[in-house]
């Protein structure tokens, strides 16, 4: 038996922390991201609705414009933070295994980091872009 | 102590039901579906991901996008992404509202439940209809 470095018991070092082993605080910002979520993808629909049958280069003066960009941006980063936390929670119902859940929550991430700095980078462009 | 510790991992824990054994309700099948709609959109984040790298590329790109959209199978998608989007915010709203313990009782869970299956759906439908206008309608 390995000798106990403090007082606490396993239970307690591991009781509240859940399979992400850091707590409730993704629950918390399931929740901000949600409230936040419900202007933003009214304004995303309105937007999209907004550009239903212009051409290019109406859409791109649309999408470039400050007030459009910063709704796009904000809907775009809050979503990226709602969803790669929606699906570590799915992984980590789901996979059970060590080593695939590791790969998996790697995969989740990387999935939507590039996502977003695309979606990003492609809103920044229409902005500032030649 | 060695021995109970190990005597108390090794020994098989007695388990919860799981879902089979449930009739089907509709605040069940509904989480299922807020779950599900909420993968869709996340992989559906490509689609949204596409569309401003293609407005931000030129009008080729652009043009290939509306194309794509314009198939049958393009259709199916964007209206998929819609009514995912629509119902995984009304389940959101639901699953809110629930957080501050309202709306928790037998009759008002289902009632809540079934608005936002009613309300997903005829959201979607106005949307699309107000798409189709916008796109010149009847021609």
């Amino acid at each position: 038996m390995r000798e106990p470095l403090h007082m606490r018991t396993p239970m307690r070092r591991v009781r509240g922390l859940g399979a992400a082993h850091s707590g409730t605080v993704q629950f918390w910002h399931q929740r901000l991201t949600s409230v936040a979520g419900i202007p933003l993808t009214i304004g995303l629909v309105l937007i999209v609705i907004a550009l239903l049958g212009r051409s290019h280069a109406a859409a791109v003066q649309i999408l470039g414009s400050p007030l459009i960009a910063i709704a796009l941006l904000l809907f775009i980063i809050n979503s990226a933070y709602h969803m790669w936390i929606g699906m570590q929670e799915i992984i980590l119902d789901y996979v059970h295994g060590e080593k695939w859940k590791l790969v998996s929550l790697m995969a989740n991430t990387f999935y939507v980091v590039i996502v977003t700095f695309a979606a990003v980078y492609a809103i920044l462009k229409l902005s500032f872009g030649v | 102590m060695a021995e109970l510790e190990a005597g108390t991992t090794r020994r098989a824990r007695p388990l919860s039901p799981h879902l089979q054994i449930y009739k089907p309700m509709l605040t069940m099948m509904m989480s299922i579906v807020h779950r599900i709609t909420g993968a869709e959109l996340y992989f559906g984040a490509l689609l949204l991901a596409w569309w401003l790298i293609a407005a931000a590329t030129g009008p080729n790109a652009y043009a290939s996008f509306e194309w794509f959209m314009s198939t049958l199978i393009g259709r199916v998608i964007l209206f998929g992404y819609t009514w995912a989007l629509m119902h995984h915010m009304l389940g959101g709203i639901r699953h809110l509202i629930w957080d501050t313990l309202h709306g928790l009782d037998p009759a008002k869970r289902e009632l809540l439940t079934l608005s936002t299956l009613i309300g997903s759906i005829a959201l979607t439908l106005l949307l699309w209809l107000i798409g189709y206008l916008a796109n010149g309608g009847p021609q």
